[in-house]
C-alpha cells in the first residue's frame, strides 16, 4: 500500500508539547528552531538554487507522472463519459454523480463499508488496547510477547485473508468444523453477515499489532509520578488503566480511529479480492472494491471516476480529522 | 511502587497468552496445511500436526506455479522500492530543509499535497498513466499540433519500473526525513561551513550519517510495504511471470469447480510470508522505532 502517513513522532505522548502539530498551520510555518525567517528552513543554510533544483526534481517528477495527473485526470474523467471502447468523450457535468446516487448498489455498498469499517475499528482498537493494557502491567516476559504480536505485521493483507478465508471454510476449514460441531451453520460463501464477519476478522486480525505499538508506546509515556500518587491513593492497576492511563492518551485514541478507518477505507482491497470477491451478492464490496470493479471489470469509467472523487474527498476529510484530532490535545497535559 | 497483584497479573498473562495464540494458529495451520498431502487435506476432521509433504508441495509449487520467479519478482519490486523511494527523499528532503531558493514552499507543498490521497482512490487514472508514461506529452502535442508528441507512447505494464515507480510517488519519507532534518543542530552545518565545505560534502559526511539509524528503520518498513504490495501488481501485471508472489497466491485459490489444492496454496503462503517474518523478528528494535518514528 502506498503509506499514508502523519506528521512526525508519536501523537498522544505526554510531555511531548514539540511534537504533531496541525500541519497547515504551526507545523509548516514554525521549524525547528526559533526566529526563523522562512519555515521549515534550517537557520544555518546555503543561498543556492541550481544544487536543490536538481535534488528535488526526481521526486518532483515522479510525482507530476504518478500523482498530479493521475489525480487531475480523476477529477476530470468524474465530468465526462467516456464508451467502453475509449472512441468518444463527452462532458456531461454532474451526471456521474447524479448516477452514482441514485444507484442502489451504491448506496448497499456505502452502507457495507460503514458497517465493516465500525467493526473493525471496535474490535481492533478493543483487543489491542486490552493487550497494551495486560503488557504494560506486567513485568516479566513483555520482550517476547511483543515480538509474537508484532508478527501480523509483516504478512499481507492478502495472506491475512486467505488464511482466514482457509481455517473458516466450511468444507475444509478447522475453525469452520468446530463452528458447524457446535450446530452453526457456517457459510461465508452463502450467508453475507458470515462472509462480512469473515473480512472484518481478517482485517482487524493484520491490524491489531499496529494499534497495538502505539498503545503501548503511549502508556509507557504516562507519567509515572501520576500513577505513583494514584496508587497512594489506593487506585488498583485497572483503576488506574481506567482513570488515568486512558484519558491520557485520548490523543493517541484518536489518531489511531482515524488510521483504522483510513486502513478500513482504502487498505482492505487485497483481503477482499483475496478472500470473498465483494461476494456473495455484493454483501462485501466495499467502495473501494466497487471503484476497482467498476473502473477495470464492467468499464463504467464514468460512474469509477465518480466514485474516486468521493473517495478523495473522504480521504481528504480524514487526513484533516487526523490533524485536528491530534491537534486538539484531548488530555489533560502536565 | 510495590504492588503485589496476583490475579491481576494471571489475568494479564492469560490475555497476552490468547492473544499471542490468536495470532500464532493461523500461521502454524498454514505451515500444517502446507505439509499435508491432497488426501490429507480433504479428511475431516483435518490433522492438526504436520505431515511430511512440506518439500515435495514446495517443489511442486515451485516448479509448476512459477512461484521462484514470483519471489524473484517480489524481492525485485520490494527492494526497488525501498532503494528509490530512500534515495529520491532522502535529497529532496535536504534540499527543502537546508536551501533557501525560489518556490521552496511550493515544492514543499507540492511533495507534502501527496501524503493526503492514496493510490486506491486514484487507480484508473494512475494505471492509465503507468500504461503509457507519454501520455501527458500526448494531450500536450494534441493541444499545440505537433505530430511527433501525439503519437509516443512508452508502456511500462508488464515491467519493473512500472511496479516500481509509480510507488515511489509517495512522500511518507521525505516528510520523516525532514521531521529528523529539522531537529538537527544548526552548528553543525555553521561547523561545516566554516571549515568549507561544500554542500554536498555537508551531505554526504556529516547527514547521511546522522541519518543511518533512520534510514535503516524506514527501509524495513518500506521493504514489507513492497513485498506485501497487491492492488498495482494486480492491475499491472497482464503476464503471470511478471505479477509477485502475493498476487501468485491468488491465482492458486482453489476455486468451487475444481480440487481443492490448498495444500500448494499454504505451502506458496508459508513461502511468501517467510522473508518478511524473518525480517520483523531479526530486526525488530528497527522496526518498532520507524514504525512509531513515521506513524506508519
Amino acid at each position: 500500500m502506498p503509506a499514508r502517513n502523519n506528521t512526525a513522532t508519536l501523537p498522544g505522548t505526554a510531555g511531548g508539547g514539540s511534537r504533531l502539530r496541525w500541519p497547515f498551520r504551526r507545523l509548516l510555518l514554525k521549524g525547528a528552531g526559533d526566529g526563523q525567517a522562512e519555515s521549515g528552513l534550517k537557520r544555518a543554510h546555503f543561498k543556492e538554487w541550481r544544487l536543490p533544483f536538481w535534488l528535488l526534481a526526481p521526486q518532483l517528477f515522479i510525482l507530476l507522472l504518478f500523482f498530479f495527473i493521475p489525480s487531475i485526470r480523476a477529477l476530470i474523467q468524474a465530468f465526462q463519459l467516456t464508451d467502453p471502447f475509449g472512441a468518444t468523450t463527452q462532458w456531461v457535468g454532474f451526471q456521474n454523480f447524479e448516477r452514482l446516487f441514485r444507484s442502489g448498489v451504491y448506496w448497499s455498498s456505502a452502507q457495507v463499508t460503514l458497517i465493516f469499517t465500525l467493526a473493525q475499528n471496535v474490535l481492533t482498537l478493543s483487543v489491542a488496547l486490552l493487550l497494551a493494557f495486560a503488557s504494560n502491567h506486567i513485568l516479566r516476559g513483555r520482550g517476547a510477547y511483543r515480538t509474537v504480536l508484532l508478527l501480523p505485521y509483516a504478512i499481507a493483507p492478502a495472506i491475512a485473508g486467505i488464511m482466514l478465508a482457509f481455517l473458516f471454510n466450511p468444507r475444509v476449514g478447522p475453525v469452520a468444523q468446530m463452528l458447524q460441531g457446535l450446530g452453526l451453520d457456517w457459510d461465508p460463501n452463502r450467508n453475507s453477515w458470515h462472509a462480512l464477519a469473515l473480512v472484518v476478522m481478517a482485517a482487524s486480525w493484520k491490524h491489531i499489532c499496529y494499534n497495538y505499538i502505539f498503545l503501548v508506546a503511549a502508556l509507557m509515556s504516562v507519567p509515572q509520578s501520576i500513577l505513583e500518587s494514584a496508587y497512594l491513593d489506593g487506585a488498583g492497576p485497572v483503576q488506574r488503566f481506567l482513570r488515568i492511563s486512558l484519558p491520557m492518551i485520548t490523543p493517541t485514541l484518536f489518531f489511531l480511529i482515524v488510521i483504522n478507518f483510513v486502513y478500513g477505507l482504502f487498505e482492505t482491497f487485497a483481503i477482499i479480492d483475496a478472500t470473498t470477491r465483494g461476494g456473495p451478492a455484493g454483501a462485501t464490496s466495499i467502495l473501494v472494491y466497487k471503484v476497482y470493479q467498476d473502473g477495470f471489470v464492467t468499464l463504467d469509467l464514468g460512474s469509477s471516476a465518480a466514485q474516486s472523487v468521493v473517495l478523495m474527498a473522504l480521504a481528504l476529510f480524514l487526513t484533516f480529522a487526523q490533524f485536528r484530532f491530534v491537534e486538539r490535545r484531548v488530555n489533560y497535559s502536565v | 511502587m510495590n504492588e503485589r497483584t496476583p490475579v491481576i497479573d494471571a489475568v494479564c498473562h492469560l490475555i497476552l497468552l490468547v492473544g499471542a495464540a490468536l495470532v500464532c494458529l493461523p500461521i502454524y495451520f498454514v505451515f500444517v496445511t502446507g505439509s499435508l498431502s491432497q488426501a490429507e487435506i480433504m479428511q475431516v476432521p483435518m490433522s492438526w500436526l504436520p505431515g511430511d509433504q512440506f518439500l515435495a508441495n514446495m517443489q511442486t509449487v515451485l516448479s509448476s506455479a512459477n512461484f521462484g520467479r514470483l519471489l524473484l519478482n517480489s524481492f525485485i519490486i520490494a527492494s526497488g522500492i525501498t532503494i528509490g523511494k530512500l534515495a529520491v527523499s532522502v535529497i529532496a528532503a535536504f534540499a527543502v530543509t537546508y536551501f533557501r531558493f525560489p518556490f521552496r514552499m511550493t515544492a514543499f507543498w507540492l511533495i507534502f499535497m501527496s501524503l493526503m490521497l492514496p493510490i486506491e482512490v486514484r487507480i484508473v487514472p494512475t494505471y492509465e498513466s503507468a500504461a503509457n508514461v507519454a501520455l501527458p506529452l500526448n494531450i500536450l502535442g494534441s493541444w499545440l499540433g505537433i505530430q511527433a508528441l501525439v503519437g509516443l507512447d512508452w508502456n511500462l505494464v508488464n515491467t519493473y519500473s512500472g511496479l516500481i515507480l509509480p510507488l515511489i510517488a509517495s512522500a511518507t519519507a521525505t516528510f520523516l526525513f525532514r521531521q529528523f532534518f529539522l531537529t538537527i543542530p544548526d552548528e553543525l552545518c555553521e561547523a561545516a561551513r566554516i571549515d568549507g565545505a561544500t554542500p554536498w560534502q555537508f551531505f554526504r559526511l556529516i547527514l547521511l550519517p546522522l541519518s543511518r539509524s533512520n534510514i535503516v528503520a524506514l527501509a524495513i518498513i518500506l521493504f514489507l510495504m513492497g513485498w506485501n504490495q497487491y492492488l498495482w501488481p494486480l492491475l499491472l501485471t497482464t503476464e503471470p511471470a511478471m505479477a509477485n508472489a502475493v498476487i501468485g497466491l491468488k491465482k492458486l485459490m482453489p476455486q468451487s469447480d475444481s480440487l481443492p489444492t490448498w495444500h500448494l496454496l499454504m505451502n506458496a503462503a508459508f513461502l511468501t510470508m517467510l522473508p518478511p517474518t524473518l525480517v520483523i523478528l531479526v530486526l525488530q528494535r528497527w522496526f518498532v522505532k520507524g514504525l512509531v518514528d513515521s506513524g506508519k
